[in-house]
């Protein structure tokens, strides 16, 4: 997949926006989570989004297309929570990884639709790879701070599992997102070496960790240029920061990136900050305005959207993308 | 010189060309071509303390991570973790050490070192950490294929690595050995492993020597070599080494230990190596070792002699004592939430802060008590301290950086509350219109946001009106006003008659360098009659002036200033009238005299405009003059005598450290560009006080007249009524002369820094990197005008020391337009031009004459062995008049530039 590489030199590329925010749109109830493949699983399993890329893939692709019509150049699978230990919640590690080829299938197969009608703007699926809902550096019981549910070892084979998945269905890019914790990081950055040498790939990998709040710094309570250094053995397609955080916010963060890093940067930052009610309020204007001053400076590569963002978010950071001529020099 | 036949000097890196070595913990640590030695620390390994075993053994686990604490205090960079003992299951304590670790910020925030022979521990240490670590160590003892394996799992975990000196034959004891299996080790690493080179750390085996064994008497010796020769030949490797092995026949004798420790690193680091295992509470300065012992410990360290190793033991015995204790409290995190609040705050450590507020504000019913209690408690603290003279203007800006941080935590929570903060009273801080000068303002800001005042910091440049309206809109207390240059009084002034315009009553505070209490009472104040005008001498003078404005006893206060200020006038006026001046022709008529001879007029290498573009910051490092580095932060003393002062010599070592440290991320990182414009021109005087400047030696075209100001005050029979133009030649006396000028700013590039440290809440660094860059503003002017004197004009190869320069000890000046020598800054703009400085340096002029970058110098060359410093004091308005008239700029307005010089 050097075609990527050769069209980040040349310009800023567009990665999708939040998918949780769109699917929410649906009102969806339990049996859409269940249809055609888990109809007798004893638990519930509303809210598992991850697994509507098996039991509504209509409203998955439905959505990925959406983003594309809005000019999104990199979609993200469905598959966020796409691991073994993420899916424990819920009793499915048995499913992880279906969640994961098809997920990467159906993208590819929306993908492909758009790049054939408009061969002069690629379009690319990046398997998208969650934190999961455990961490490797921090204590889950606070009396005994030594205490770790799981093990790295555990999160490779996970991870494994899902990088494996990710590859078979078509992704063209393994995206590491959300990073709370550098170590499950490290871990799936792990996975993906083994995996790669194994199946003869070569997939670019994006790296994007997530700043908490305003002390700059990681969950794991690292530094942004600490995080860098700690992922920077792998020689990565992009770094960059994601969610939490409102675009402004993000950007000293990003600067420090932009300074460090020996790789192209990214950004999908949320919809603002969550209000009362945990909705993100900011409208594509505003976004779009913020993100304006990351291109006058040239300090992404890659821009999307996290939590919050929608079509609308995407087209307005698409169409200004388009309206301004500088890409940055990297 | 190198000890090595083959090299010279001290080592430099010169693999400029690889990336840095880069490892982190929660924060980065980078070793850079000038990192002089990153210390790792050693006490955390069960095979060198016995104390760390036993606590290990025992699982004393809080007790052993006390230990780690004490040597992320006591200054490790890096901390090496070993749990290699047959008495306990290593992989287990590891892995449940590191877990600890994790979860205590003030530890994890360096990188860790997994020490370990074995295999499957270096493995589940690598697994329980989020930086990039260190592995201690491998090596080519068990084969190639061992570790080729080894080497690419590290790689793959994304680990530096320490490789040791050892191969199958075993571990290397000479030289030649020691080169050899490093550069195999090295050429397996880099070229098939695909390591990188700068991840490499090469430990080339410290032996002990002394041992009374001939073939130990060379071990420091070829180590030294060997260090050399690894750092020249194979690029990009580190050296690193446990050097408590060296003094290993020596155990019990501290004294002696020490020494042989602290000379070893002298003599290893001059070599190149950059990091040791070290105990930093058995070393000694190099300096303090007293010369008969050093004498003794250099000989068996260098070999010197046949019998320096009896030497030494004979020595030995005279040398008592177990050298010094050093004992680190961890206690205060047992103590009370407040005690525990203090202390962070007092020390401006923020490593527990966030824990520590957060446990204080599930105590509380509104997160804004919080602040009002516990913080505000603490940060009296701070305040009584400080009034006290028992901490220093350095250790408060960390502490108000912690408290920031303290703040920055709530403040969602108070948001979230929606009550507000009941501060002792709000002020508002600026830097005047068309000044950009603003360290003395922030350390002002930083202070009394200490003592809970709530500031409004409009930054700089601020016009009068922005003053006033968000003065209004925020409804604050007080104005405090600042300024560097001579204008920006004027400027005051003005802010001044506004604020009595607009009926304002609060009072007014004057601050910075140019401004005096002179000034303020006799000129200021007078326009303010509704609101009082204090002038605030320092920083630490700004808390209780502001206490008392606002306090119970303000009426007091201010009665006694009014008193105070009206003195000052009466007295201003007394002197006025003592003092008699000259008509500016009588000035002339007692000009200083030069007797003209052509030996003292030499003809310059360059004639016209050179540009130094982005000169190198190293070079200029050397320069500086750090006395008022020391000043800016309200230590005053002199350098480097204040670095041992009984007071102030422990927080003036701490700022130079951190100075220092922060000079090694400017010059490697490149966080500021260094650019100056270098002119000379023919030039000769005309009409006493005028220089003409010529675009070549045929002196026809006339680039610009530089207007000097000449000493009016009447002087004692034999002194001069001084001007400038009196070192320039005068035309009529027909001999060539030159003058020179130059524009210098190292400012270029450092608001990204700042906008950085403004993001963490950094006051510290932030003031730290403005003044540092003042200082190399200052010390490239001092280095480019010994280039002009050796080289561009080239009148002068006398060779001086630096203490010299600092001292000025050379022939020529450097006047800068605005200052007493030349007040009037309407002449910069002339020789902004005539080196067209703003398009070659970047730096321009605001409206009232300052240079923005705020580090940047400027000036005039005077080369004339008689031409010397002066400072043209108080004028009289015929003298302003003709200049109003030359310069074609209207007499009011001149009056204005000149105001803080005429006599009126």
């Amino acid at each position: 997949m050097n075609e990527i590489r050769e069209i980040l030199k040349k310009r800023i590329l567009i990665l999708d926006g939040a998918m949780g925010t769109m699917i929410q749109r649906y009102k969806l109830e339990e049996n859409d989570f269940r249809k055609g493949w888990f109809e007798d699983h004893p638990y519930s399993l509303k809210g598992n989004n991850d697994l509507l890329v098996l039991t509504r893939p209509d409203i998955i692709k439905a959505i990925h297309a959406e983003y594309l019509e809005a000019g999104a150049d990199i979609i993200e699978t469905n598959t966020f929570s796409g691991t073994t230990i993420a899916q424990a919640d819920y009793h499915l590690e048995k499913s992880a990884y279906d969640i994961n080829f098809y997920g990467a299938k159906i993208a590819r197969e929306v993908c492909n639709e758009f790049t054939k009608a408009n061969p002069n703007k690629p379009r690319f699926v990046a398997g998208s790879i969650g934190p999961t809902n455990m961490t490797l550096s921090i204590s889950p019981d606070v009396n005994d701070p030594g205490f770790r549910s799981t093990t790295f070892d555990k999160m490779v084979v996970a991870y494994s599992e899902q990088v494996t998945g990710l590859i078979k269905g078509g992704s063209d890019i393994l995206l590491v997102e959300t990073i709370f914790d550098t170590l499950n990081a490290k871990a799936a950055l792990f996975a993906i070496e083994n995996v790669q040498k194994e199946l003869g790939t070569d997939l670019p990998i994006m790296v994007s960790g997530t700043i908490t709040d305003a002390s700059g710094r990681t969950l794991s309570g690292q530094t942004t240029e600490a995080f860098l250094i700690s992922v920077q053995h792998m020689n990565l397609l992009t770094i960059g920061l994601n969610c939490a955080l409102g675009a402004s916010a993000l950007r000293p963060y990003l600067q420090v990136l932009k300074n460090k890093a020996p790789f192209h940067i990214s950004a999908h930052p949320n919809a603002g900050l969550p209000n009362e009610m945990g909705e993100y309020d900011e409208t594509p204007e505003m976004m779009a305005a913020q993100i304006k001053t990351f291109l006058d400076e040239g300090l992404v590569n890659i821009i999307g959207g996290c939590c919050g963002t929608t079509p609308a978010h995407i087209k307005a950071m698409a169409d200004l993308v388009d309206s301004m001529t500088n890409s940055p020099k990297n | 010189m190198s000890l090595h036949p083959d090299y010279k000097g001290k080592y430099n890196y010169k693999w400029s060309n690889l990336p840095n070595l880069k490892l982190s913990g929660l924060e980065p640590l980078e070793v850079t071509p000038t990192t002089n030695f990153v210390n790792i620390g050693e006490r955390t390994n069960v095979a060198g303390s016995r104390l760390f075993l036993r606590l290990i053994k025992e699982e004393k686990f809080d007790e052993a991570l006390s230990i780690a604490r004490d040597q992320v205090d006591g200054g490790a960079q890096i901390i090496d973790i070993n749990m290699d003992d047959g008495l306990i299951d290593g992989k287990e304590a590891m892995v449940k050490f590191l877990n600890l670790i994790a979860a205590e910020p003030d530890i994890s925030k360096i990188p860790i070192m997994i020490d370990s022979s074995k295999w499957e521990i270096i493995e589940a240490g690598l697994q329980c950490v989020q930086g990039k670590c260190v592995v201690n160590s491998i090596s080519l003892k068990e084969g190639k294929e061992k570790f080729v394996e080894a080497a690419r799992k590290i790689r793959q975990y994304g680990a530096a690595v320490v490789v040791m000196a050892f191969d199958e034959l075993g571990q290397a004891d000479s030289y030649e050995r020691r080169i050899e299996i490093c550069e195999t080790s090295y050429r397996i690493l880099v070229d098939e492993v695909n390591f990188p080179p700068q991840d490499i750390i090469f430990d080339p085996n410290v032996f002990p020597v002394a041992t009374g064994m001939d073939e130990h008497r060379r071990n420091a010796l070829d180590f030294f070599l060997a260090t050399r020769w690894i750092r020249e030949n194979l690029p990009g490797a580190h050296i690193s080494g446990g050097i408590s092995n060296v003094s290993f026949s020596f155990r019990g004798n501290d004294i002696v230990r020490e020494a042989m420790h602290s000379a070893f690193l002298y003599h290893a680091i001059k070599e190149g190596m950059d990091m040791g295992i070290v105990n930093p509470s058995m070393l000694m300065v190099y300096d303090d070792i007293p010369k008969d012992l050093l004498a003794h410990v250099e000989d068996v360290l260098l070999d010197l002699r046949e019998d320096a190793t009896e030497r030494l033991l004979n020595f030995a015995e005279t040398v008592s004592g177990n050298g010094k204790v050093r004992v680190v409290d961890l206690e205060w995190r047992n103590t009370s939430l407040q005690e525990r609040l203090t202390y962070s705050l007092v020390k401006g450590m923020a490593d527990f802060i966030d824990d520590d507020v957060e446990e204080a504000r599930k105590s509380v019913k509104e997160p804004i008590e919080v602040i009002e209690g516990y913080l505000m408690t603490g940060m009296n603290v701070v305040g009584d301290l400080f009034g006290e003279g028992k901490m220093f203007l350095p250790q408060v800006v960390k502490s108000a950086r912690v408290m920031k941080k303290a703040v920055a935590y709530l403040l969602p929570y108070i948001e979230a509350s929606k009550t507000d903060n009941r501060s002792k009273g709000k002020v508002l801080m600026a830097t005047v219109k068309g000044d950009v000068h603003d360290i003395g303002k922030n350390i002002v800001a930083v202070v009394l946001g200490c003592n809970n005042y709530d500031i409004i910091d409009l930054g700089v440049m601020v016009p009068a009106n922005k003053i006033l309206e968000a003065a209004v809109e925020h409804k604050v207390d007080i104005i405090g006003l600042s300024g560097l240059i001579t204008p920006s009084l004027d400027e005051m002034v003005h802010v001044a008659k506004e604020m009595e315009l607009m009926g304002m009553t609060i009072p007014l505070l004057i601050g910075g360098a140019t401004t005096s209490k002179v000034h303020t009472a006799v000129k200021i104040d007078q326009h303010y009659k509704k609101g009082q005008t204090v002038y605030v001498l320092d920083a630490s003078r700004s808390v209780t002036v502001v206490s008392d404005l606002l306090g119970e006893k303000r009426d007091q206060f201010i009665e006694d200033i009014k008193n105070e200020y009206e003195g000052v006038r009466v007295n201003y006026a007394k002197k006025k009238g003592f003092k008699k001046f000259l008509s500016i022709n009588e000035a002339r008529a007692n000009k200083f005299q030069i007797d003209w001879k052509p030996s003292d007029l030499q003809k310059p290498n360059l004639v016209g405009v050179k540009v130094l573009a982005d000169y190198d910051l190293a070079e200029l490092r050397e320069y500086i003059d750090w006395t008022p580095f020391f000043h800016t932060w309200e230590l005053r003393g002199k350098y480097p005598e204040i670095l041992t002062h009984e007071l102030m010599g422990i927080e003036a070592s701490k700022l130079f450290k951190d100075a220092n440290t922060m000079l090694d991320q400017i010059i490697a990182e490149k966080w500021l560009i260094a650019k100056a414009s270098v002119g000379i021109w023919p030039a000769n005087t005309i009409n006493d006080d005028d220089i003409e400047i010529y675009s070549d030696e045929t002196r026809s075209t006339l680039l610009y007249t530089q207007r000097g100001l000449r000493q009016q005050l009447k002087k004692a029979d034999t002194a001069s009524n001084v001007c400038l133009a009196d070192f320039i030649a005068p035309k009529e006396s027909g001999f060539q002369d030159y003058i020179g000028g130059f524009v210098v700013t190292t400012g270029l590039g450092i608001e990204k820094k700042l906008a950085e440290f403004e993001a963490d809440h950094d006051d510290y660094h932030s003031i730290l990197l403005k003044a540092l860059a003042d200082r190399l503003a200052e010390a490239f002017a001092e280095r480019l005008h010994e280039l002009v004197r050796t080289d561009y004009w080239g009148y002068d190869q006398t060779p001086l020391d630096k203490t010299e320069l600092i001292q000025e000890k050379y022939r020529g000046i450097r006047p800068a337009p605005g200052y007493p020598a030349n007040p009037d800054h309407t002449e910069k703009p002339g020789l902004f031009e005539l080196l067209n400085a703003t398009e070659l340096t970047g730096v321009t002029l605001t409206e009232s004459m300052a240079m923005m970058p705020a580090s940047s110098v400027s000036g005039w060359y005077f080369a004339h062995p008689q031409a010397h410093y002066f400072g043209v004091g108080k004028i009289k308005e015929d003298q302003v008049e003709r200049l109003a008239m030359a310069k074609g700029i209207s007499l009011a307005r001149m009056k204005q530039w000149l105001s803080s010089n005429l006599e009126d």
